[in-house]
């Protein structure tokens, strides 16, 4: 079985918010409200600081919190890829998944139920690439199978430096920054 | 100078229209239907364009779903944004959704800058601007009219102004941006470095930005290019008071003291000279003066750049090797807005100097010979022959400047010499952001009988307007063909998308209307756009219905470097390369740039620098809901060591005061350590202060309203806006 | 020196998270509280005091079932996607503490309802007769009353350890992450109860029993509070930064006064001098201990949204 992740490269990336747009206008994401951000990471000082520039969304964990809390069984893990969906028709708005998710990915849409980037999972299952890969001008972002070794995601992986956001967490995430 | 406070310039009264004009407010999420009266109402279609959102012209497609406009991605087939558009590009669906878009045409009812309107019909509108202009021929003459245009949608109106017989055309990108950049590899190499810039950087091993911040100054194909060169491991080295995001990519960063970077330029320049390290053999084929120019830069040591700059000589050293090491793949950047200090066409000549020693232009990962494809102009009657010239640089004070200069248009506009203007036409151009010192643009303003505007939102400039003219967006028309000149020769269409949602217009359909009003109707011999287009694409052998479909038209790729069998060629005096510039000599300037050491600081204050957001374009994208979701209002960036000292921290909100004492509006802070402590930064657009503007109003601080001092380039007449410097004010509210 | 600015705003995570609020804190306490009175009420059934002592056994569960419903109410008000909430008894999800917790809502109603039986009060009698039989029916059976006790016991004690499992269940919020956490939450809830009966009892040997019950629950409240904080003491970064919230950081006044000081030393001082009769009983005392709940409710829910991760 398929199991999506990203591989993004931090080195190409500029922080345009490209796909942070870009998702919005796919998704009718709701003024105001964001399923992906930038993260402009700055450490060191004044006159050499460094800085790791990442774009961010749910990282659609391999042990998802936000899918053991859910008391009726609307956050779940979709057969297709291994991708965390929410079924808004059984999301009650209890926000315990807006609450366990160590990301802070999760929020709630102003018609009361829980809402989070779906990997693009509508155009995936048409055999497009979610909206904020296909339109990074960088082309810093990368889509695929990590069960597949020789897909681009893994390849990436296995020859690049790479981190993930708090693996501490233990959440095991499916989005792996390129350094 | 007298105090010049928001309220002088648009008096803060409610902006009343007098037609009901009921605007509905954008629900959350709810996107306002488009009519779409010719296409079908289901399913998804796909409609290519190009985008407007800035002028870089990336070819998109649109999708439009079921009867609504939904999104906007690349075009595939588009050079120029290789199928990705960015992110102001995809957000331009916002543009159509704009609940604070211009909807009819106005004329103002009051005193100029009340914002008061009447909603007229564009017959009245017409009626009036050329009753206007008929009485202004009359008693001075058709040259005092003046059209400021930024884009491609101002050809049309340019094209009805020279039928009426005016010589007067400026854009404000010439001397408030690119102009001296331009004027200085002109001198040098003879040839501009254009719009797209003609940098190959995609293929540059070794990239150097003065200043420049790609990344954040979001030029598509630039940007798609440098992440090339980034990922491909070029040498990136960046020269910038502020960290950057290009800056975080750079192997070398270099913070140098904002003004400074012509000795740095020397000083590299010198390196590369005393160790042998230029180009020899590209400088002996293709270098005239080189040797007297070796010797006017013999002081030019890292040693002398070094307090000047804050740069110490062995980073200055290294770097200059490493340029050297990559060459001719070394690409100095030219930047793109460069009007600084005043010095600026001899700092960007200087620029271009320093690719000339590394072999860069005519070579890959240096500069290419961009080319076009062959698309014949419409063959229109003949244009009058203006009784006097252009009005812009009289006697030819600024012997350099090739194209109009707008602030010169606007002094004679205020002096009434060498002869006075009293019209201006402004088309998707905020002056009053655009242009330096606000209080000049006003004072203009005020002579003038008759002040028309174009514009999609109600802008500063509109609130200034007689007469606003609302323009569809370009979702909503079809425009001139874009007949790019860049790597590779194509022709891109522009058509309608969606239908306006109110009475907007075309620029095409308003310029033709306005030559019919002024009797010039037979400057318009096709009788709507599409004959136009057809017409155009028939004589260049091309088909519309093709150019329809696809949206571009690509022609056979040309040699554009050297290694392709591309030839040099320079258009100067000497033919060559001019490393000493005889013609600059003879005009009494310096043949080889020179330092001058800019003014310091008064104690206390900053010195105020300017930037771009990735997100927006200007002035002009603040009321884009998509992209003001992405940043609505701009920040001061403070180096964390001052914010500290002065008790400030990220988030509080102060306000700037200028050395002419002029307050800015409140603007939150960002302390941080990627800047200078002896500067601040901020984003250029925010702080409007037009009231039409309702989701932009005040949100955020005008660099524009900060620059009342600018510094004139003598060689070009390009303004200089570096040269304000700031104090930092604890917040206040203005009435 | 470290600067992260992320361009995400989101209603009710961004900047800190603050998806609860006093929705949670009360019904939390009404919850701790109703357990608790379940436990003091189920044992005194247990022991037969059904037969004496008029008052706990006739109206705790009564006032339970009030004040649960209470609770639930303002959980009800707290969904987002309100008119869903039904969904919760479509399923039941092993791995989550809110389905259990759900379901075990649906038991505890029933138990205290049955609990009510045992004994109509007398200004009620006869006016729903299917109730006076079945209770009639009941009393013949002392086993299955003494059942219905410990179930009381039992259920109020799931219920008061619930809603501590539930949110240590988020590991995401370092503060809650604590296995103490339902420990704390049900030592609470009995001391709260068992101050709340105190407070509402006419009967004086019942006052000093629950007087003294609660010194008791104070006390051990103190040492779950100790194993609390020591246990994140020495855990990781991100749980020394949350518990340093409530030790020193913004939520510290509001702890050590309201909490700990108001909240269980001044009540356990003056409720120790009154039962060894230094000074008169009075509802000082429980009125504190109460305060001191529902405000620790508030400073949990509040703090451990304000500890995070990054």
């Amino acid at each position: 079985m398929a199991r999506f992740g990203m591989v993004i490269d931090t080195v190409r990336c500029v922080g345009c918010m490209d796909c942070v747009v870009a998702c919005k206008t796919e998704n009718s994401v709701p003024e105001g409200f964001n399923r992906d951000w930038i993260a402009y990471d700055v450490t060191g000082k004044y006159p050499t600081p460094h800085m790791e520039i990442r774009s961010e969304r749910c990282n659609h964990c391999d042990a998802p919190p936000c899918v053991s809390c859910c008391p009726t069984g609307a956050s779940h893990v979709h057969d297709v890829g291994g991708v965390v969906l929410v079924d808004a028709d059984k999301c009650i708005g209890c926000k315990g998944c807006v609450a366990s998710c160590p990301y802070g990915a999760r929020f709630i849409h102003p018609d009361g139920y829980a809402d989070k980037c779906t990997f693009c999972i509508h155009r995936v299952e048409q055999g497009l690439l979610p909206a904020c890969v296909s339109v990074c001008p960088t082309r810093c972002m990368h889509f695929g199978d990590l069960d597949d070794p020789n897909s681009e995601v893994s390849t990436l992986l296995a020859s690049r430096n790479h981190h993930v956001l708090q693996p501490d967490a233990g959440t095991k995430p499916r989005i792996f920054y390129l350094t | 100078m007298s105090d010049f406070s928001r309220r002088k310039f648009l008096k803060i009264s409610a902006a009343t229209v007098t037609v009901a004009s009921g605007a509905a407010a954008l629900a959350k999420g709810q996107p306002a239907p488009a009519k779409m009266a010719s296409r079908p109402a289901k399913g998804v279609q796909r409609i290519p364009t190009y985008c407007d959102i800035c002028f870089w012209k990336c070819g998109a497609i649109a999708s439009v779903r079921d009867g609504t406009l939904w999104k906007i991605e690349g075009n595939p087939d588009d050079p120029l944004s290789r199928g990705r558009l960015c992110p102001r590009g995809t957000g331009g669906i916002g543009a159509h959704f704009d609940p604070d878009r211009l909807k009819r045409p106005l004329i103002r009812k009051r005193e100029r800058g009340h914002e008061e309107w009447a909603e007229v019909s564009w017959d009245e509108a017409f009626a009036y601007i050329a009753r206007k202009m008929h009485a202004i021929r009359e008693t001075y003459g058709p040259e005092s009219v003046a059209m400021f245009a930024h884009g491609i949608g101002g050809n049309f109106l340019k094209h009805t102004l020279k039928a009426f017989g005016t010589p007067n055309f400026a854009a404000p990108s010439f001397a408030q941006c690119r102009g001296p950049r331009d004027v200085g590899f002109r001198l040098t190499f003879g040839e501009d470095v254009g719009s797209p810039e003609r940098t190959d950087i995609k293929n540059a091993q070794c990239l150097v930005l003065i200043g420049s911040h790609l990344g954040e100054n979001m030029h598509n194909s630039q940007v798609q290019e440098f992440a090339d060169a980034v990922g491909n491991g070029a040498t990136v080295i960046v020269a910038d008071p502020r960290f950057s995001v290009a800056a975080s990519k750079a192997k070398h960063y270099l913070p140098i003291k904002p003004g400074t970077d012509l000795a740095l330029l020397l000083a590299w320049m010198h390196v590369l000279v005393e160790e042998g390290l230029y180009d020899k053999e590209y400088i002996a084929a293709h270098g005239f003066g080189f040797d007297q120019f070796a010797a006017r830069i013999a002081t030019c040591t890292p040693e002398w750049a070094y307090p000047e700059t804050g740069i110490d000589p062995e980073t200055i050293r290294t770097t200059a090797r490493e340029m050297a090491r990559h060459k001719p793949a070394t690409l100095v950047h030219p930047g793109r807005h460069t009007a600084w200090y005043g010095n600026d066409a001899q700092r960007s000549r200087a620029i271009a100097l320093l690719n000339a020693l590394l072999g860069s232009w005519g070579h890959r990962g240096g500069f290419y010979a961009p080319s076009s494809m062959d698309v014949p102009g419409y063959p229109y009657p003949p244009y009058p022959k203006p009784a006097k010239g252009k009005v812009d640089n009289p006697d030819n004070r600024y012997p350099f400047a090739h194209e109009a200069i707008s602030t010169g248009i606007r002094e004679a506009t205020i002096t009434g010499a060498p002869y006075p203007v009293k019209a201006w036409f402004t088309y998707a151009t905020n002056l009053i952001q655009a242009l330096p010192n606000q209080a000049e643009t006003i004072k203009a303003i005020q002579n003038l009988d008759l002040l028309v505007v174009v514009d999609v939102v109600p802008s500063e400039m509109a609130g200034w307007a007689d007469v606003v003219l609302p323009e569809a967006v370009y979702l909503e028309r079809f425009d001139d063909l874009n007949v790019e000149l860049f790597r590779e020769p194509f022709v891109a269409l522009r058509q309608p998308v969606v239908d306006a949602p109110d009475d907007q217009k075309p620029n095409w359909w308003m310029a033709k209307k306005l030559a019919e009003t002024l009797g010039l109707g037979h400057y318009y011999p096709w009788k709507d756009i599409e004959e136009y287009l057809d017409h155009r694409l028939t004589a260049a052998r091309l088909s519309f219905a093709d150019l329809k479909a696809r949206g571009i038209i690509r022609g056979a790729p040309q040699p554009t470097v050297v290694e392709e069998g591309a030839s040099l060629s320079f258009e100067t005096p000497s033919g060559k390369i001019e490393f000493y510039s005889l013609q600059l000599e003879k005009a009494g300037f310096d043949p080889v740039p020179v330092y001058h050491r800019p003014d310091e600081p008064p104690p206390g204050s900053f010195r105020l620098l300017t930037g771009r957001s990735p997100v927006h374009t200007f002035s002009r994208t603040q009321t884009n809901r998509i992209l003001s979701d992405m940043m609505d209002e701009n920040e001061v960036w403070l180096n964390a060591d001052m914010a500290r000292r002065m008790d400030l921290k990220s988030g509080d909100y102060v306000c700037l005061k200028n050395q002419d004492g002029v307050v800015s509006n409140r603007v939150r802070v960002k302390a941080t350590e990627r800047i200078r402590p002896d500067c601040v930064y901020m984003v250029h657009g925010f702080g409007h202060t037009a009231r039409g503007l309702r989701h932009a109003y005040l949100k955020g601080a005008s660099d524009s309203q900060l620059v009342t001092r600018y510094a004139t380039d003598p060689l070009m007449g390009g303004t200089g806006m570096n040269v304000n410097f700031v104090t930092i004010e604890p917040e206040a509210t203005h009435g | 020196m470290h600067e992260l600015t992320i361009t995400r705003h989101n209603e009710l995570i961004d900047p800190l998270l603050h998806i609860w609020s006093w929705q949670i804190p009360v019904y939390l306490f009404l919850g701790g509280l109703v357990a608790g009175i379940m436990i003091i009420s189920g044992y005194l059934v247990l022991q037969g005091q059904y037969k004496k002592n008029v008052f706990s056994c006739f109206y705790l569960p009564h006032i339970s079932l009030v004040l649960l419903s209470g609770g639930m109410g303002a959980l009800f008000l707290d969904l987002e996607h309100k008119l869903y909430f039904w969904r919760l008894f479509t399923t039941f999800q092993v791995t989550a503490p809110m389905s259990w917790g759900s379901w075990l809502l649906m038991i505890v109603y029933p138990a205290l309802w049955v609990n009510t039986l045992i004994r109509i009060p007398e200004r009620v009698q006869g006016k729903v007769p299917l109730f006076d039989r079945w209770s009639a029916e009941l009393n013949k059976r002392p086993a299955l009353i003494r059942n219905i006790g410990i179930a009381n016991m039992l259920l109020g004690t799931l219920l008061g350890m619930y809603t501590g499992v539930l949110l240590s269940s988020f590991g995401a919020r370092p503060l809650w992450n604590s296995a103490m956490l339902w420990m704390l939450f049900l030592v609470s809830g009995l001391s709260a109860a068992a101050a709340f009966v105190h407070l509402v009892t006419t009967d004086e040997d019942e006052r000093e029993m629950l007087a003294k019950a609660d010194n008791a629950f104070l006390t051990l409240e103190l040492f779950v509070f100790g194993g609390f904080i020591t246990g994140l003491l020495t855990s990781s970064r991100v749980h020394i930064e949350a518990v340093h919230l409530l030790l020193d950081g913004p939520y510290a006044p509001v702890f050590w006064v309201f909490v700990i000081g108001t909240g269980i030393l001044l009540p356990l001082t003056i409720q120790l001098l009154a039962v060894n009769h230094k000074v008169k009983h009075t509802p000082v005392a429980p009125l504190m201990v109460l305060a001191g709940g529902l405000i620790l409710r508030f400073v949990i829910v509040y703090a451990g949204q304000f500890s995070r991760w990054t």
